[in-house]
This record gives C-alpha cells, structure tokens and sequence, in this order.
C-alpha cells in the first residue's frame, strides 16, 4: 500500500463531511467503546492484569532475541519451518516462494495487519497467485479494491448498502439487502474456496516460545478453514509478537477480546503446533513461519520500544476523538489511531507521515485504554520532537508544539487544556476558517458549520498569563 | 554472507546493548522463565466447586448464545441429539469424531441417524465430537487435535455438536491445558477454545452468527463418569 499520510489534513475535511462515515463511526462508539466499558469493568481483575500484560510484553523485549531462539528451536522440533525476513520485501519474497515451491495457483489468507504492511496481497496478485480474503470484513475491502479503515474491523466504514452492491456486483444473482443473507451469501461463496486453497496464509496474535506454537484468534472461524484445509500452512509474524509460555498468552489474551471489541473472550482461540502429525486426519502437512523485522528491531533500545508492546486491539483507535472524526482511511497507511500515529512515521519515514503525530488532542484516553499501557500521547510527542528538530513540522503544527512544551511545564493548565478540542478545531480548520464537523460533540451535524476558534486561544490565554 | 537470522538478532542485541554480564544474567533468566509453571494472576470468577462452575460456565456459555443441556447418562445422548436436529429442521446425519468415547452412548437407539466417522467434508452439515475440557471463566470449550478428534469436526458443518463430561469443567483456560498435559506427553498439532457459534460484526456492525464456522453450537454436558 502506497502510503498517503501527508494527505491527513484533506482527507479528514473529507471524512468528516461524510455523512454515512460519520455513521459508522457513531456505531463505533456504542458497540465497541462502551463495549470495552462495561467488559472491564466486570472483571475484577482486569488492571491488575493490564500490569502483568505489560511486564510479560516488556521482559520479553529485554530478551527478545533469546525468546525467538527458543521459539525457533521448538517450531523446527515439531517438524514446522521457521524463516526469517529482514523487511517486507523479503518477508514478500518468502512467501511467494513457499507458495511456489508447492505450486500453488490458489491462496486463502485470513486477516493478517503484518500482510497489509509488507504489502502481501499486491504482491501475490502480481505474481499470478490467486488470493482470497477470508475475514468477512476483509474480503468487502478486497472487493471494494480498498484498504482497511480499522485493524480489527477493516470494513467498518461500509455501509450495508454498499456492501450489497459490491456482492451482486461481484456474485452475480439478486440484489441482497439483509445483513443475515449477505453473510450467508459470503459464506456460500467462500467455501469453495476454501477447499481449492493449495496454500492457507494467517498472521498470528501470539508466538509461545516455550512449545513454538503459534495462536490466531477470530471470531468467524475463518482462520481455523484457513490454516485447517489447504496442505500448507504460513503463518507470517513480526517478531515482537512472542510470549515466554502458554501461561503468559492467556493473560494477554484475557486482555485482548476485552479491550478489542468488548467480549470476554474471542469465539475462536487456537493454539497451533507444527504440521499434521502422522495419524491425523485433518490439518497442513506442511507448517511455516515467517518472522518479520521490518524496523522492530530498531526500535529497540529507543523511547519507541514501549509501542512494541502493542497486541493490536485497536482500543486505542475506539476511543480516540481524532479517529472517531476521521475514521481510519485518513491515516493514510496500515495502522490508523493513536497506535499508527506512532507506528507509521517509523515505518515509513518522518518526513511522510510528520502530520499524524500531530493528529492528536492528547487528551489522554488512548493510554488510559491500553491494555498493555502504552505511553501513546508521550510515543507521538516524542515523533514532534524528532520533527520539530527536522524542520518538518508545518507552521500550524510548530506553533501546536510550541504550545505543548510551553504546557507540560504548567500541569494545571495542561491538565485544562487536554480533553477539549480546541486545539485541534485551531490546527485543522486552517484555510478554510469553519468547521464541518466538531469531533467531540456528536450532536453537531452536517448541516450547521462551526467557526473556527478566533483569538482567544489556549496560547493567547498563556500567553496573557506568562505576562501578568 | 550473513543469513538474514543472523541480521535480525545481530539487529536485536544491537539495540538491547547487553554487557556480557548481562547476556549471563539474560539466558539464565529465560531458561528459568521457560521451565517455571509459575500461574500468571488467574481470574476468581471461574473458580468454585463443581456444580459452581458448571453454572458459570453454562451461564457464560448462554451469554454468547451456545446453547447448553445437560444429561444424566451417555444413554441419553443420540435422543437429544435426534430431538435438537428435529427442533432446528436439520437432516439426520452426523459426522462424528472416530472415538471410542463416543461409542459408549449406544447410537443404534436413533435409527434414522445416519453416522459417518471421520473428519468433516462439505457436504456434511452436523459435527459431533468431544471436548478436552470446559472453562467456567467464560463459557469457552477447549478442543483438542487427535487422530480420533479431526479439528475440522468443530469447524466446517454448519451445526457443531460438542460433548462434554460434566467433570471435566474446569475453572480456567490454565487448568484445561493442565487437564490436556496430564493426559498427553507433548502438544496436540491443533488446540481450539471455543466460545459461541461463528460470528461477525462485518456487515454495518450488526452481530451475525455463522460467518464461516458453525451457525449453531449445542454444547452436550454429561453427568455420568
Ligand atoms: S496501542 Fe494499545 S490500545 Fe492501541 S492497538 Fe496497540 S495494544 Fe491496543
């Protein structure tokens, strides 16, 4: 995916003109917001856990290189094989030459966010192998020829009827409409191909040193059809995603559906370990893993370590004023929400992505969500930093940071400051001078613009105050 | 030429900048953490004596639309079946998991059931087979891969079938591997925890059962040992 960060600015004014995005973005907000609410605030001991997912994650940054040692040892002892990718050409590279090595023609691949980073799916497509997306959501966007807006719900920006239109486009038959025919129609489909895949790609949420298995988790069960079926299984992983022991997955899992989409516990959770053993009547006779680099490594040992702590919940996205206005697709690149905000100028350079870490009221919520407590709003000031030192940073933006660092010394006003919006509406409103939308108050609408804040801005007030 | 392994953890070490003495202190620390059984903090809410946690489990299990009954003997089970395949207008037929375990229920009392013994094909549109164990914490059955227990079973017919010896339910997903360990000497290839039917939220986030999985999961619990 060719990436598009320096269109954030354009790309919201456009979104949050949108009105069927805006929906969608509403429905966000009561299903898996509050969801994540009220699922932790039932268990007990759910922030006692969020400290332990976060030491587990931490301990094995420290040791991260000796986990997959170990890691790697177990796979190859369970008759699977492990590959190593520096970047995401190479991981690309890998893969497609698995596939070839098994001829394969037809390829079913369950949502895998490390795929869309190396750019998996063109690849493939380029290449001659037939692939098919087996999450639902994902299998909308491939149809729709569209990345994903969301890590966890990639279609949530579709609306129904969009959706039906792409079916029958794409089907053929009669326009579907509900929502129960569409998947049932998904599911007709997708069987076939199910059983011609000559190879099943999956990415994996977990990688347990102590036994080399690997863990997927879904709620459709398309993962299981997809590395259940075919004769060959690659299950493509970045390195971070490793855990100590079986024990250690099933904390970060008791955080992962929660914080995610508000469920105790994903419907599917699968442990994998090597290929089909001799008496098996089911399962790939042939396992692999790629473990992907791809600038982890360098991370390490940098203020942006702690983002690799990261389980890809999405809770930071769900409940971020930013991404609920804009929706994912202004990110402009694989991650959106605070978490791509910190991710993407790493991966993709600074100087393309500098506006996303300024996408942000810093108002604090995404790390107050973070199962494994991420530092979010510090990781992206870090990036202001680093652009501000660049020269990069646009004058709005410079004056944005100006006025953080000129807050973080005074904590009460910037504890004022923070979970308003006004700074936002002043960067973002920029040429334009009015607003289409005003992202933290859901009563506003289409129809009634708003005027950008005028004069008597935080800064002005500061300013007033530093001078009496 | 330097293998593209030996680039990423020459990278990792690189960046973690251990001293020798630390590198000590590293290894020694992962050996231990990698043999220890030590418990990570294990939620209370599964916990209890038996019959507490069959309630949770089957309140839990309710809660994300399993549909749970619960027998006295094996004896009753090819009825249930028959009766719950008649409720929903489904075909008399089963594929069911190759084990021995299930034998025992006496399937010759339901004469119109037609039985295949395998893993699951297309055509087939029920699965039965055996759970491992069952987790109180949140209602979620633990599968486990055998050459008697195919994986596909829970996973390609439409309706999933899944038997479950009452006193197999336990308090945590932690203590279902237990279970699973004390019986086997290594990892089965596949081990599913399974919480509700398929579902999805893809189309205009509105909840849809069966999006590629089951679209029904009737979860059996026998009380009879
Ligand atoms: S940064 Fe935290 S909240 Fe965001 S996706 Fe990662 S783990 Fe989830």
């Amino acid at each position: 995916m060719q990436p598009s960060s320096l269109a954030f600015k354009d790309r919201a004014r456009a979104a949050m003109a949108d009105p069927q995005l805006q929906h969608s973005l509403d429905l966000l907000k009561h299903g898996w917001q509050a969801g994540r609410t009220r699922a932790a605030a039932a268990l007990p001991e759910f922030e006692a856990l969020r400290d332990e997912g976060r030491n587990i994650k931490d301990h094995v940054l420290g040791h991260l290189d000796l986990y997959l040692e170990a890691f790697e040892a177990r796979v190859v002892e369970a008759g699977g094989h492990v590959h190593w990718a520096r970047d995401a050409a190479e991981a690309r590279r890998i893969t497609l030459d698995i596939c070839r090595d098994v001829g394969a023609r037809s390829v079913t691949k369950s949502k895998s966010m490390i795929a869309e980073e190396i750019g998996l799916n063109e690849f493939l497509e380029v290449n001659g192998i037939d692939r098919v997306e087996t999450d639902l959501g994902e299998y909308i966007i491939q149809l729709a020829n569209e990345p994903p807006s969301h890590i966890i719900g990639p279609a949530i920006h579709k609306t129904i009827a969009e959706i039906s239109e792409l079916f029958q486009k794409n089907h053929g038959g009669e326009r579907i409409t509900e929502p129960a025919a569409l998947v049932a129609e998904a599911r007709r489909v997708m069987r076939q191909r199910y059983l011609d895949a000559d190879v099943g790609i999956t990415g994996a949420n977990f990688l347990v040193a102590e036994t080399g298995s690997i863990v997927t988790v879904t709620n459709e069960g398309n993962a299981e059809l997809t590395h259940g079926l075919p004769r060959t299984h690659i299950a493509i992983a970045s390195i971070e995603k490793i855990v100590p022991r079986l024990l250690d997955a099933f904390t970060l899992l008791r955080l992962l559906a929660r914080s995610a989409t508000g469920q105790d516990f994903s419907a599917y959770t699968t442990l994998l370990t090597g290929p089909k053993r001799p008496d098996d009547r089911d399962g790939p006779e042939n396992f692999h893993v790629v473990l992907v680099d791809n600038g982890r490594s360098a991370m390490l040992g940098t203020a942006l370590q702690e983002m690799l702590r990261c389980i890809r919940c999405g809770a930071c996205m769900n409940h971020c004023p930013v991404y609920l206005a804009t929706g994912g697709h202004a990110y402009g690149w694989v991650y959106p929400g605070p978490m791509g905000s910190v991710l993407t100028p790493g991966f993709i350079g600074i100087e393309k992505a500098h506006l996303l870490p300024n996408a942000s009221t810093f108002c604090g919520k995404c790390e107050e969500v973070c199962p494994v407590r991420i530092p979010l709003p510090k990781l992206m000031r870090h990036w202001r930093e680093v652009q501000f030192d660049q020269k990069l940073t646009p004058t709005t933006a410079r004056w944005g940071l100006g006025l953080w660092a000129a807050m973080a010394r005074r904590p009460a006003l910037y504890r004022f400051a923070t979970g308003t919006a006004i700074r936002l509406l002043g960067l973002w409103a920029g040429r334009r001078g009015a607003f289409a939308r005003l992202p933290l108050a859901g009563g506003w609408t289409g129809g009634r613009d708003l005027p950008a804040p005028q004069g008597r801005t935080f800064m002005a007030q500061w300013t007033r105050r530093k001078n009496r | 030429m330097s293998t593209s392994r030996d680039v990423v953890l020459g990278r990792i070490r690189n960046g973690l900048q251990r001293t020798d003495m630390e590198e000590t202190l590293a290894v020694r620390r992962v050996g231990h953490t990698l043999a220890s059984a030590e418990p990570n903090l294990v939620p209370a809410r599964g916990s209890g004596d038996l019959e507490e946690r069959i309630a949770t489990f089957t309140g839990m299990a309710r809660a994300v639309l399993t549909d749970v009954r619960r027998i006295a003997a094996w004896h009753e089970l090819p009825a249930l079946v028959g009766q719950y395949l008649r409720e929903h207008n489904l075909p008399q037929k089963l594929v069911m998991a190759p084990d021995e375990a299930l034998d025992r229920a006496g399937w010759d009392s339901q004469p119109l059931l037609r039985i295949r013994r395998d893993t699951a094909a297309d055509a087939d549109t029920t699965g039965v087979t055996l759970a491992e164990a069952g987790v109180a914490e949140t209602g979620t059955l633990c599968l486990a891969s055998s050459d008697r227990r195919p994986t596909l079973l829970a996973f390609f017919p439409e309706t999933s079938i899944v038997v479950l010896p009452a006193a197999d339910v336990v308090a945590s997903y932690e203590e279902a591997l237990e279970r699973y360990s004390a019986r086997h000497d290594a990892p089965p290839r596949s081990i599913n925890f399974v919480t509700g039917p398929s579902r999805t939220g893809d189309i205009g986030q509105k909840l849809e059962l069966g999006a590629h999985g089951p679209r029904r999961l009737l979860v059996v619990l026998i009380d009879e040992a």
